[in-house]
């Protein structure tokens, strides 16, 4: 909310509590907040995953209304089979919560909108089940054809297959991205030697949401 | 009908780096001479009482509802499922 605020205070977020998330009809967008979602007990995401509030996300996805999902909103995206691959604990076994530098490729979808293939941004990860996984053979299709945002190799905070941090559908309409956007708006409180890389998304989706992508 | 015990074993699949298993198999077993053990993996384990048929319904009652509600996921996960009466 208060990113939107920052950086593109003519969209107009709501915070919706699950339950009563009762129609996909009512919304332009949606993001899918990082947190914890029952406990992430099972796995992270793995129960919202099961949820009424994610099967009605599906038939969004169905009807083309793009959807983010930042950290456990991507987690929940992945145990939903609305983004391919899985999740792993992080490989060192911690917690980690630092800024980190990304390069976003085949940007394509409202949420890139504004993005260069290429393009390096930054913003910070907080996650202890971050170990993005995908088998090889999926790889191979998805590095042909899908949006991924990577970890700029030797900063790579969690052991994550292929460097991916983010990862969208195919025409970039869901878009799942590890690292914080949301805290990633503000040059105020982005430290020194960083950008503040999540404006990129905030204002991608305004600007899509105003004239198409 | 009876009552059936059904234990599921969620592990990661060989192959699939696992940390923790690899400290404690490195860093315990090995490191305080256990050197027959070739191997370790770790799982999550299920215990369900359940209440059906005969065991084999048990069992493919209990694989169905891991397969639809996702108690383990194909993509890293092996699954084990065993019933006692």
């Amino acid at each position: 909310m208060k990113s939107f605020k920052e950086v593109a205070p003519e969209v107009e977020a709501t915070v919706v509590w699950h339950k009563d998330f009762k129609s996909v009809n009512d919304w332009d967008a949606v993001v899918i907040p990082g947190g914890f979602s029952y406990g992430d007990w099972l796995r992270a995401g793995a129960i919202a995953a099961r949820s009424e509030a994610v099967a009605r996300l599906s038939e969004a996805v169905a009807r083309g209304i793009p959807i983010l999902g930042i950290c456990n909103g991507f987690q929940v995206l992945v145990e939903a089979g609305l983004l391919r691959g899985a999740f792993l604990p992080n490989e060192h076994g911690r917690f980690v919560c630092r800024w980190v530098r990304l390069r976003v490729e085949r940007p394509r979808g409202p949420w890139l909108k504004l993005a260069e293939d290429g393009v390096e941004v930054h913003m910070p990860v907080a996650h202890g089940e971050g170990r993005y996984y995908v088998s090889s053979d999926e790889y191979k299709e998805l590095n042909s054809s899908y949006p991924i945002i990577r970890y700029i190799p030797e900063q790579n905070p969690n052991g994550s297959s292929y460097d991916i941090a983010g990862l969208g559908s195919r025409d970039g309409y869901v878009l799942g991205i590890m690292p914080h956007p949301e805290r990633a708006v503000t040059p105020l409180l982005t430290p020194r030697g960083f950008r503040p890389g999540g404006e990129l998304i905030f204002r991608s989706i305004s600007r899509s949401l105003k004239s198409g992508w | 009908m009876g009552l059936y015990r059904v234990v599921v074993v969620v592990s990661y699949k060989k192959g699939l780096k696992d940390p923790e298993a690899e400290t404690i198999y490195r860093d315990l077993i090995l490191k305080h001479g256990y050197r027959a053990v070739k191997e370790l993996r770790i799982g999550k384990q299920f215990t369900l009482l359940v209440e059906a048929e005969d065991s084999e319904k048990a069992s493919s009652y209990v694989r169905e509802l891991c397969d639809k509600l996702m108690i383990y996921n194909p993509v890293i996960h092996d699954i084990e499922v065993t019933v006692y009466s």
